[in-house]
């Protein structure tokens, strides 16, 4: 895999990893483009499609976009259960999750998402071994705060 | 909903990240974030030291401000010194922001690398899968000096936990693709390959994607990985589907494994063990079988997850491409899923059919899906599956079958989206060129194209049916007759007059007979059409008349008067008014003989590969015709062309000399040559007149004289200032540096196409602006500069949908390195003033003349170019593909004469050429050295002046 991207149905990007070594300015470009090729497609057509020399494999859960950049060889029905299996991972650690955990998480999201993948391979697929992994490391940490934002925000 | 309350909160953080998603406008966030630079700058340099907590949270705003879009230019110390806190989370925050914003700076790069060396060697399991996952995500060449050597030794300790085996496995793959000549397996191999055996799925399925890479490049240090992989395939696919626990996903046992360990077997041809091989087919067979038996699950999940591996099992089958039972199964497979209710599925199944097309034992199978794939083309609703659709069509046509696939791409090109419109142009026309048995169906078939398609018909596809047509005597009456029937349309595309123009030209008399087509008819014909169409075929159709004086002197008259109106011989036009006269004169100095000579019937065209299977080559990449190479092979006998060996980008430059044959040359290289017999040049002293006189400025080395006016004069310009050179200027500027024509650029409103030529110190430049819109383009207006002055008015409207066109004649005074700016301003109804500016492609090296020498004088003359700053010299990584041929095509685009047998070592190019200026001329001579091991190239350049020296290696280094 050469990046993923997560972005939201307005078009903000909410989680970017890219897994190739790109500028700034290319990544950027790269994002408009595909965000606004995304989007521009109709919920029934199919999740994949062909850009550049890359194949595109992308899902939408609620309002969030989850998109995969892929080389020739690789496989897009693996690539849309590693999306879902992301997803899962997400849901199981935030309880139900939503955008606003992404974006109030942020840092959460890229641990995760690196314990499951790692240089744009799958590292661990078990969901129980990730999750334990981060658990872990959550144990590790010292300070414990509940942030006060509260779920009101429209999606 | 659950709060969100796993691990620590920095309230600091979500408060700031609230105030953002508060603002209610984008100015307002950029407020509020310059606000916060502005504090954490302050925090970071105040006198007071920060807590770890707190420059943990202040790194973090930092980050999701990066992540926003916005730049960072400071953090990364604070950063680099969360990295050797002893407290978990800032450890980790610290990783994070290094890991999204990574800085060569080097000082920082040795604190980093410090940090992982120590996280690496505390043996606490966690703090090295983050130094791993810092190392794998920033992946940078000096991160590979410091750990490549380090991390196998982690990979295959005895001790190491799993969790930091995984980690390490792909850790190294991403130092492996970056800096392949720093990881070295050596020893290690075979303790890497038996991780495949590991207990732990967890490993293996990181470490197969370790062992996958390794292999494709190193087949025979890992080839016993195949059977390793086989056996773990076969007791994955045999196990019930609650053996895997964890890993079973959706009732798919490991899914991702099977799909990872199918893929590694792809790297190796079927095993030549008995058994080993087959355990395998058994395998496979198993995995066809399952797809038949009924799902475990509704769930979307558990389909995806089978067919996934099914997909990449039928990968494994037709890349074997030995099992015939077994391809033929796949293809029936598939074939069910053309007719799935799940899009995505009927998308992969076209997809997959389009290899299993080019396999011998299954193409007649896939042919009998050619009913449920036509049907797919016309009534999918995504596009993107009827491109696959189109493309399967292309694999499965054959002899048999190829008049009703063309008839069906034909009619599906009517409607078809803008997209894909050029690529399907592109594939009728070579369908149509391979399996034509008669040539009037072939010529038919692509003059139907151009009624269709026109605007997609590249000029590939004309040159193309030209050469087909003057090649073959049998069928150029039918071609005459039926472009002469194609013309009587009152509104026909340009490109059916340039077909047309051309062939009446030369054959029009094999229907001169008939009197509904007499010479003159003919001519009045095409000459109704002469009004409204673009320069170059104007040019073409004034050479068309010249060929019906020597064919039909009864049109001589007739023609003779055109040629004489002022809107011929004044052409503001410099080509239209040269043929103009030239042909006027020719026409009425030359005897009946010296006519005849000079304009005699083309010679045929040497036999070679067709330019339009290169064009969909280059447009495809190298893969996507490999269908239509194998069929070449096959199915050879009785076809038009043969096809060559040449690779596509010689066959690239055969078409571009084909170009510069047929629309310059057409007939004018006998023309020079007769007329200076003549001794008589009234025109030739005119036209430098007019050459002259459009020669007013002088800057930078290259004067630029667009033509003068073609269109009645603009309006006023709009004031505003030019905008700054687009930042890609540069990139498509590079482009352009081995070829002359192409699209400079495009965006949703306009495309800009360009073609030019060079002789000697000049050279002319044809821009095409196409708008792209339904709407008018007002007040266009376009300025050349250089960099400094302005010329040139073009038409004030472009219609939506219209192109124009803008000639520009260059003179290159002295030689130069910053290339003209072109800046085109123009606005649309109710929309805001378009302001853009663009480098022209015009570089020092069009002015080359290739020079061809001998070994002993190319390097007498490179002795002779020994001062230091006569030579300029770049060692750089490869950005494209390091092919021989590709390479080849490269050098000779850039002008110079590539030289054989010059270098001890044949694998180094040599160039040599001088550069033509007003002033002087400058010998280059070039040498370029890949490594293909390291992928990089050293390039070395000795001109007789420095500037140039400096200036093409600058060029060129962008260019391999």
């Amino acid at each position: 895999m050469q990046f993923m991207l997560l972005f939201s149905r307005q078009g903000k990007l909410r989680l970017q990893k890219w897994y190739v070594p790109l500028s700034d300015k290319e990544k950027k470009k790269i994002t408009r483009e595909l965000v606004q090729t995304v989007l521009a497609r109709k919920p029934k057509m199919c999740s994949f499609l062909e850009w550049r020399d890359l194949k595109i494999v992308y899902k939408r859960y609620a309002s969030l976009y989850f998109c995969c950049a892929i080389e020739d060889q690789d496989n897009e029905l693996i690539t849309l259960e590693i999306i879902h299996r992301y997803v899962e991972l997400l849901d199981k650690y935030f309880g139900s999750v939503c955008e606003l955990d992404i974006i109030f998480n942020f840092e959460k999201a890229y641990f995760i998402l690196d314990e499951f993948l790692l240089g744009g391979e799958a590292q661990e697929t078990s969901k129980k071994n990730v999750l334990k992994a981060i658990e872990q490391a959550d144990l590790l940490q010292e300070v414990r705060y509940t942030p006060n934002h509260s779920h009101v925000w429209q999606i | 909903m659950p709060a969100v309350s796993k691990g620590d909160g920095m309230r600091g953080l979500a408060v700031f990240i609230s105030d953002i998603r508060n603002c209610k406008s984008k100015e307002a966030e950029i407020k509020r974030i310059n606000k916060e630079l502005a504090n954490i700058r302050s925090k970071f340099k105040g006198d007071k030291a920060l807590d770890g907590y707190s420059k943990k949270k202040y790194v973090c705003k930092l980050l999701f401000i990066f992540l926003l879009g916005h730049d960072i230019d400071f953090g990364h110390m604070e950063a680099v010194n969360l990295l050797s806190s002893n407290k978990y989370t800032e450890k980790q925050i610290g990783y994070l922001f290094i890991s999204v914003l990574v800085n060569s700076n080097s000082e920082l790069i040795r604190l980093i690398n410090n940090a992982i060396k120590n996280d690496l060697s505390s043996r606490n399991p966690t703090f090295m899968c983050l130094a791993l996952h810092c190392i794998a995500n920033v992946g940078s060449r000096e991160m590979a000096e410091a750990f490549a050597s380090e991390i196998p030794r982690i990979l295959v300790a005895g001790d190491t936990m799993d969790s930091v085996k995984q980690s390490a496995a792909l850790c190294l793959l991403r130092l492996y693709k970056t800096s392949p000549d720093l990881v070295l397996m050596g020893e290690w191999t075979s303790r890497v390959v038996h991780l495949l055996n590991d207990q732990h799925m967890g490993v293996v399925t990181a470490a197969i994607s370790l062992i996958t890479c390794l292999s494709q490049k190193n087949p025979d240090e890992f080839k016993t990985c195949v059977s390793l992989a086989v056996s773990r395939l076969s007791r994955i696919v045999s196990s019930a589907s609650t053996d895997l626990q964890d890993y079973t996903y959706y009732f798919v046992p490991a899914p991702w494994l099977s799909c990872k360990l199918l893929r590694l077997l792809q790297c190796y041809p079927p095993p030549e063990d008995g058994a080993v091989k087959g355990r395998l087919v058994e395998c496979l067979e198993t995995i066809l079988n399952k797809a038949q038996e009924p799902p475990k699950s509704k769930k979307v999940q558990h389909s995806n997850a089978k067919n996934a591996i099914l997909f990449e099992a039928i990968s494994l089958i037709i890349h074997y491409d030995s099992e015939p039972n077994l391809l033929v199964r796949a293809c029936n497979q598939l074939g069910q899923f053309l007719q799935h209710r799940e899009t995505n599925l009927r998308y992969l199944a076209l997809e997959s059919m389009c290899t299993l097309a080019s396999s011998e034992f299954s193409h007649e199978a896939v042919k009998t899906h050619i009913e449920t794939v036509i049907n797919a083309l016309k009534t999918e609703r995504d596009v993107s599956v009827r491109q696959r659709a189109a493309d399967l069509l292309y694999a499965m046509c054959d002899r048999s079958n190829a008049k009703q696939i063309v008839a069906e791409m034909l009619s599906y090109l009517e409607t078809a989206d803008y997209s894909i419109r050029e690529e399907m142009v592109l594939k009728v026309a070579i369908l149509a060129e391979k399996y034509a048995v008669d040539y009037s169906w072939y010529v038919d078939t692509i003059l139907n194209l151009i009624r269709i398609a026109g605007d997609y018909v590249s000029e590939e596809v004309w040159y193309r049916v030209i050469q087909i047509v003057i090649n073959r005597d049998d069928v150029q009456g039918y071609a005459a007759k039926t472009v002469f029937e194609a013309l009587q349309a009152p509104a026909c595309h340009e490109n059916m007059v340039k077909v047309g123009g051309y062939i009446l030209g030369e054959f029009g008399n094999l229907i001169a007979g008939d009197p509904r087509s007499s010479p003159l008819v003919q001519f009045n014909l095409l000459h109704s059409k002469f009004h409204l169409c673009s320069v170059p075929t104007r040019a073409l159709l004034l050479s068309a008349y010249i060929k019906f004086i020597n064919l039909f002197p009864e049109t001589k008259a007739t023609i003779q008067e055109v040629l004489r109106c002022d809107s011929q011989i004044r052409n503001s036009d410099v080509e239209l008014q040269q043929r103009a006269v030239e042909y006027l004169k020719l026409s009425s100095i030359a005897s009946t003989d010296v006519l005849a000579t000079v304009l005699e019937e083309m010679p045929p065209f040497p036999e070679r590969e067709s330019s339009i299977l290169a064009k969909l080559k280059k447009k495809k990449g190298p893969g996507a015709v490999s269908v239509t190479e194998l069929d070449d092979g096959k199915r050879e006998a009785g076809e038009l062309n043969g096809g060559g060996d040449r690779g596509p980008d010689t066959a690239a430059m055969a078409a571009s000399n084909a170009v510069s044959t047929l629309s310059l040359l057409f007939i004018c290289k006998t023309l020079i040559a007769v007329i200076s017999h003549f001794h008589s040049y009234p025109f030739i002293p005119y036209l430098s007149c007019c050459l002259s006189a459009s020669i007013p400025a002088l800057f930078c080395g290259l004067s630029l004289h667009p033509c003068p006016v073609l269109w009645p004069p603009s309006s006023a310009p709009p004031s505003e200032d030019p905008a700054p050179p687009l930042s890609e200027a540069d990139e498509l500027l590079n482009k352009f540096v081995c070829k002359n024509n192409g699209v400079l650029f495009e965006n949703q409103l306009l495309q800009i196409g360009i073609k030019s030529e060079y002789r000697q110190n000049l050279g002319r430049m044809y821009l095409f602006y196409g708008n792209k819109t339904s709407v008018q383009f007002a007040s266009f207006t376009t300025t050349v500069s250089c960099p400094g002055e302005l010329h040139k008015p073009v038409e004030p409207l472009v219609e939506g949908g219209a192109q124009i066109q803008q000639v520009l004649n260059i003179e290159c005074i002295t030689d130069f390195s910053d290339a003209p700016l072109l800046n085109i301003k123009f606005s649309r109804y109710g929309g805001a003033l378009q302001n853009l500016t663009l480098k022209l492609p015009v570089t020092i090296n069009k002015f080359f003349q290739p020079t061809e020498m001998s070994s002993s004088d190319f390097f007498q003359r490179w002795k002779q170019l020994s001062q230091p700053q006569q030579e300029a010299q770049k060692i750089f990584k490869a950005n494209h593909s390091m092919d021989t041929e590709v390479l080849k095509a490269k050098l000779l685009g850039l002008g110079t004469a590539l030289l054989d047998n010059i270098d001890p070592n044949p694998e180094n190019y040599v160039c040599a050429g001088v550069i033509q200026t007003k002033s002087q001329q400058i010998g280059c001579l070039l040498r370029l050295e890949p490594n293909a091991q390291a992928q990089m190239y050293r390039l070395t350049l000795r001109c007789s002046k420095d500037t140039v020296s400096k200036r093409l290696c600058e060029l060129l280094a962008q260019q391999f």
